[in-house]
């Protein structure tokens, strides 16, 4: 139990860290690698909460897929660093202030209130995160995780009404035109003078 | 299988049983299916797709209506691991949301030709939208209702920013977006918390824990604030309304007539669903919270419209003028209160599609969409009978006599006294007062200024423009015969 506790509050304290060096740091690069770190270290505490397969999903989908992008996109846009942080200083006691006022409301009110605590047994080493995973996905919550598809589904069609454009100067390749093509359309002989 | 009552289905054999009680979801599914197909339909017939795209989508529509009519006298039944339910209101607000949703295709059809570049995403982003409405409206989970929710918004956020060249569009666009996902981060927080507490995300199994439970659990009032606040945000309740003006302003004029409507109707099965079905125990405390918005609401919808100039940021402030009332008859915890506040909702539907389809019908010479009030100076001499339409939608807005509008709020008012908020119905009265001046003052425009510019009409308009028509009477007809209605209203809540 003392392993599990002291692993526990490493990985919390590591995550919570990255998290606000996430949104202090002043490059946009190292705000995403620290993204990086914290996602990485929920996953450590997923597979302490014996949910091995949401643990390694989030390093697969969000470490492996969605941050490289992020980091391609940010590497590629210009970003002026010092015009967006122009107001930081600006609106950081305030922002502080009403953030640490909310917490502190809301830290009261939670610690007041009761929750179901039911704790869980702990499985056997043999049991299927996975398996289990699949069998709810599949059955109990069909109706969620079709809509959840169609939602995807919306955000590919979205994503490309937003910024496909046919633009009449683009080179496009045309495969009918090239396999039709004739020796004569592309052959010219000439007759040139002998010197 | 229509005249299966709901004790013959449970005698069949388990399999044959799950069928048989799944056909309610055939709307869905056949919406689902009809979507896909004029998406694929839509890739392959190249120069004609808006066309091929518009009708397609009109014929889903017609078929989703007739399935879901058929299934009108079908049992009530809960399904899916009790995460859909068939009910009374989910019978009706589907329909009508399907009928809303063809009607705007109609009324923007003529609009949308008549834009540069049109392209056929906005029915098929509609047709997607009009799913997550039916998602919702028989959603009786806090996963489903969520889900339901983002399919509808994912859409409307794409279709705000359907004129890619504009900037105002764009703007509108981020601006929805950013507080739309943090509204729905606020509602999800909430739905988090009260699943800690009562370890359930079903509303019947919340509304039997809540039944039970002894002394107050502070947790629970804290869960419902935020659940409350993520409603007030998608009905753009004051103080949670900054994106409706600058939304139905920078929105091409279809997009703003598609967020007026159908939405709203999907808005209140969600607040229905959450705050009656769900956490009708804690009526005290949301009663509160919810007479706190509906004042809001009037107050500074009704007295900023009177300073607008551009019509769609006016029809905005009366939109959230109007949502004030809906909210006054939700918040009488009860269920004549629920009747009128749908009744309300549907009469508000209705005269938004007209008002806007009103605008949609008209345009400037040099091709513009109609921004300005002073645009409609002397309608009545160029479009006498758009002019009447104008005005009834007015009327209805501002509750006079001889329109439906007035029923609506009449309706409201009852459930107010009967309850007891003498206070409420007096404040809305005024409000109501403050907020004919500047319906009435379209009205001016249209019958007593000179024409300043004349307006053109659409071309290729005779359905919107016959729909358009059928409209205006229904303000009129339904003024003359409300009791069909207000009586199937009450009916829906048993």
């Amino acid at each position: 139990m003392l392993i599990q506790t002291t692993v526990f509050y490493f990985f919390s304290g590591i995550l919570v860290l990255s998290a606000l060096a996430m949104i202090t740091v002043r490059n946009p690069v190292h705000a995403a690698l620290f993204l990086v770190l914290a996602f990485f270290t929920s996953g450590a505490l997923w597979l302490l909460l014996e949910a091995e397969f949401l643990g390694i999903a989030l390093i697969l989908v969000y470490v492996g897929a969605v941050m490289v992008l992020f980091l391609f996109v940010v590497m590629m846009l210009d970003i002026n660093i010092a015009k967006m942080r122009a107001g930081y200083a600006k609106y950081l006691p305030v922002g502080l202030l009403v953030g640490a006022v909310m917490a502190a409301e809301m830290i009261i009110i939670l610690s007041k209130s009761t929750f179901e605590h039911v704790q869980p047994n702990a499985k056997a080493a043999d049991y299927s995160n996975t398996q289990e995973l699949g069998k709810l996905l599949y059955t109990e919550y069909v109706y969620p995780f079709e809509i959840a598809g169609v939602i995807l589904l919306v955000a590919i069609i979205a994503a490309i009404t937003l910024t496909m454009r046919k633009r009449a100067a683009s080179k496009q390749q045309s495969p009918h035109n090239q396999i039709s093509v004739k020796r004569k359309d592309r052959v010219r002989l000439a007759d040139l003078d002998r010197e | 299988m229509d005249s299966l009552d709901i004790n013959s289905i449970d005698s069949l054999p388990g399999l044959l049983n799950m069928l048989v009680k799944s056909l309610v979801v055939m709307p869905e599914i056949a919406l689902l299916i009809g979507t896909l197909t004029v998406l694929l339909v839509s890739l392959y017939t190249g120069r004609n797709s808006e066309n091929v795209t518009y009708v397609f989508s009109l014929a889903t529509l017609a078929g989703m209506v007739f399935l879901l009519l058929r299934g009108m006298d079908r049992p009530n039944v809960v399904l899916f691991n009790e995460m859909y339910v068939h009910d009374e209101l989910a019978k009706l607000i589907k329909v009508l949301i399907c009928v809303t949703v063809a009607v705007i295709f109609i009324y923007a059809r003529p609009y949308l030709l008549n834009l540069k570049n049109s392209r056929p995403e906005f029915y098929i982003l509609g047709l997607f939208a009009t799913l997550g409405m039916l998602v919702m409206a028989s959603a009786q989970n806090f996963i489903t209702i969520y889900l339901g929710l983002e399919l509808l918004s994912l859409c409307l956020y794409a279709l705000v920013a359907y004129i890619r060249d504009s900037n105002d569009a764009a703007e509108a666009a981020i601006k929805y977006f950013v507080l739309g996902a943090i509204a729905s981060g606020l509602l999800l927080y909430g739905m988090s918390i009260m699943y800690g507490i009562t370890g359930s995300l079903n509303l019947a199994e919340i509304n039997i824990y809540l039944e039970n439970i002894e002394g107050l659990n502070i947790g629970l009032i804290f869960a419902l604030t935020f659940i409350v606040v993520g409603v007030a945000f998608k009905f753009g309740a004051v103080p949670f309304h900054m994106w409706v003006p600058d939304v139905y302003q920078g929105a091409p004029t279809a997009v703003t007539l598609f967020i007026s409507t159908a939405p709203k109707l999907a808005a209140f099965v969600m607040a229905i669903r959450l705050l009656s079905y769900g956490m009708q125990e804690l009526v005290v405390d949301w009663q509160q919270m919810l007479m706190i918005l509906a004042v809001l609401s009037l107050v500074f919808g009704n007295i900023i419209a009177i300073a607008q100039s551009h019509i769609k940021r006016m029809l905005a402030y009366s939109t959230i003028s109007h949502i004030g009332f809906v909210l006054l008859g939700l918040l009488s915890g009860e269920n004549f209160g629920y009747a009128s506040a749908l009744f309300y909702t549907i009469i508000y539907v209705l005269m938004a599609a007209g008002a806007f389809g009103v605008l949609l019908l008209l345009n400037k010479h040099n091709r513009s969409d109609i921004d300005e009030l002073s645009d409609l100076k002397g309608l009545n001499q160029s479009h006498p009978r758009l002019a009447i339409i104008m005005m009834l939608m007015m009327f209805s807005m501002a509750g006079m006599p001889l329109t439906v509008g007035f029923y609506a709020k009449l309706y409201v008012l009852q459930s107010l006294v009967y309850n007891d908020f003498i206070w409420l119905a007096i404040l809305a009265v005024i409000m109501s007062i403050v907020g004919a001046f500047y319906y009435l003052r379209v009205i001016k425009y249209i019958y007593f200024d000179d024409l300043l510019v004349r307006l053109g009409t659409q071309n290729n308009a005779l359905m919107a423009n016959a729909i358009l028509t059928t409209n205006g009477l229904l303000i009129v007809g339904l003024f003359i015969f409300p009791n069909y209605l207000l009586n199937y209203c009450v009916s829906v809540f048993p």
